[in-house]
């Protein structure tokens, strides 16, 4: 096995045999569970922005006939009410959660995202916005002190790039984790390439893609770095990216939640807690 | 064992989850949590303008890129009776006041402010709601006007006053309003409120001269209680800019009333509510605190932010 810094890190064994490695430093348990509320505040706050005119487009302005995607509500030949996500010419009834939705009050309103997904749950573009935009302030200070810190602890290489032995059994590692065969053991210590490889497009490719393609909605921004929405295609297109990005972000938390569930709750909690991480009890210490 | 401390995890969180979300709709509504969400938007401020000087333009875009139809939003057909006075007669009687902390207070004709030196610049309008269209604005610079009424010292904000009545003080139902929302809905609202002077033709006694936020006892008469018109700020910094326009004409035209006639201020490093239609007076001030809430103009009233440069 090819040397590898994370594989080398100092471990302790208790005295039932079972081995500790202190895998996660205090600042970035701090970044996570600071990002974790941050995230969440602006996914809810975003999706109230995005109610007050729930349509997409491509380029500098809105084509308001022909959106790329729309989240509307229209009247059914029986005179109903329904919720309605057209993507391009195609259409999706999505009455009860998108378009169409049962208000605080208990009756059906009409609007994109349902009030149990957005801050405030009621209609409030004004407050949605003032939340979304301090938590935005905080996402990037929590992200530059993340990548500071990780840069010169030299956590973001050992965390993040792949060691060159599993680069050379990629396509093992895909199929092992595939399979929800995690590893134990020493090979535990490091995560494995696709883990890796995700982190890494999440940490360096979607999240400041997402705070890029804010910063290029804002008109300021515009007159202050118009290289930046044109980098975007323009305003509607890096208002598409942003809701796209965070699309993205989302399947990744539901899916690293999933995965920690799956690969040891109360180990993977404990580690982003107090840092410690269970190697288990293996044979080789267990002589 | 290590189930019971799982069920116990799980529950935590969600009920931490719900305490949170519960939680920030409470404290959004006290003042340390307004107070506290401001901080966002006076980070934006001090950030943006270190990175642009007073005189960054915003960008302009060539004319083919101009918006087929030009989405009219907020008030598109004033209610009001003095400015359907003015309207009617193609706004011949109207007068801009330049007044407040200057040296020379200011009445301008339309005749006038065509005279004067004039900038036509086609620029992107971002509505607060996420929507862009692109027009061709032609007007005069407000720093020409500003030169010539000539500031004092103490002169710090540029207010807006404006002839369209967004409600009634007093009344509740303003309150759902929002500045993106489509303009057909406050429209209606305020129709139905101003229900009495709309539809006839205005008359000369029926139209008093109207004092544009002055503060003297409103001539609307009417027992629905004060019309609170249209008001908006911005401060020195932007009113200086080049691009910052009393716009008359709109890709080509002169402003339609769907559009702010006669006059429509364009402040183009920020969003579509700070872009004040039918404007009648420039007032210079101060302080904002003597306008309205205090908050600087109608929306930033009710909650939207003063330095909508984002």
């Amino acid at each position: 096995m090819a040397a590898s810094p994370a594989l080398e890190a100092p471990e302790t064994v208790d005295r039932h045999g079972r081995r500790w490695f202190y895998r996660h430093p205090l600042v970035i348990r701090l970044a996570h569970w600071i990002n974790a509320v941050v995230l969440l505040v602006l996914l809810m706050s975003g999706l109230q922005i995005f109610n007050a005119h729930p349509a997409l487009y491509w380029g500098a302005v809105s084509t308001f006939d022909d959106p790329a995607l729309a989240i509307t509500s229209e009247q059914g030949g029986d005179g109903k009410s329904r919720g309605v996500v057209t993507v391009g010419t195609h259409s999706l009834d999505t009455t009860g959660v998108l378009g169409l939705s049962r208000g605080a009050g208990g009756a059906d309103v009409e609007r994109a995202f349902p009030a149990w997904a957005t801050l405030p749950a009621d209609q409030d573009l004004a407050t949605g916005r003032r939340w979304h935009f301090l938590f935005a302030w905080l996402l990037v200070i929590n992200g530059a002190v993340y990548l500071l810190y990780g840069l010169f602890s030299g956590q973001l290489r050992r965390r993040l790039i792949p060691d060159g032995d599993q680069i050379h059994d990629f396509g093992g590692s895909v199929k092992e984790h595939l399979l929800l065969r995690f590893p134990e053991g020493t090979e535990a210590k490091r995560y494995n390439v696709i883990q890796k490889l995700t982190y890494l497009v999440l940490v360096l490719g979607l999240l400041p893609a997402m705070v890029l393609a804010g910063l290029a909605m804002s008109p300021g921004m515009d007159a202050a770095w118009p290289w930046l929405t044109e980098l975007f295609g323009g305003r509607q297109s890096a208002r598409s990216v942003h809701f796209i990005a965070a699309g993205l972000i989302v399947l990744f938390v539901v899916v690293h939640v999933l995965l920690v569930l799956v690969s040891g709750l109360v180990n993977n909690m404990r580690g982003m807690i107090t840092g410690w991480f269970s190697l288990g009890r293996d044979r080789e210490t267990a002589r | 064992m290590i189930l019971h401390r799982r069920k116990l995890l799980t529950a935590g969180a969600g009920l931490m989850g719900t305490a949170l979300l519960g939680g920030c709709d409470r404290f959004a509504g006290t003042d340390t949590g307004r107070r506290t969400l401001q901080v966002g938007e006076d980070a934006n401020l001090y950030v943006q303008r270190l990175l642009m000087g007073p005189a960054t333009l915003a960008r302009e875009f060539p004319a083919a890129m101009i918006s087929p139809w030009f989405k009219p939003n907020g008030t598109i057909d004033p209610p009001d009776r003095a400015y359907r006075a003015l309207a009617a007669k193609a706004f011949a009687d109207f007068k801009l006041t330049v007044d407040g902390l200057v040296e020379t207070p200011l009445s301008l004709s339309l005749a006038d402010l065509r005279a004067l030196p004039s900038r036509t610049q086609i620029t992107r309008h971002d509505c607060v709601e996420g929507w862009s269209c692109i027009g061709q604005w032609a007007g005069v610079p407000l720093a020409e006007l500003l030169k010539r009424a000539g500031l004092k010292p103490q002169a710090r904000y540029a207010v807006f006053h404006c002839a369209d009545t967004l409600e009634y003080a007093g009344s509740q139902d303003g309150a759902f309003l929002r500045p993106g929302q489509p303009g057909a809905v406050r429209e209606a609202y305020v129709q139905l409120a101003a229900a009495e002077d709309w539809g006839g033709a205005p008359t000369a006694t029926d139209a008093p001269a109207a004092d544009w936020g002055q503060g003297s006892p409103d001539p609307e008469p009417d027992d629905k209680g004060r019309p609170i018109r249209y008001y908006e700020s911005i401060d020195l910094y932007d009113a200086v800019n080049p691009q910052t326009i009393l716009a008359y004409d709109l890709n080509g035209k002169p402003l339609p009333v769907s559009n702010g006639a006669p006059l429509r201020l364009r402040v183009e490093r920020q969003l579509g509510y700070k872009q004040a239609k039918y404007v009648m007076r420039v007032e210079l001030v101060e302080s904002l605190k003597g306008l309205g809430q205090g908050g600087g103009g109608y929306w930033e009233d009710r909650g939207y932010e003063w330095y909508a440069g984002i």
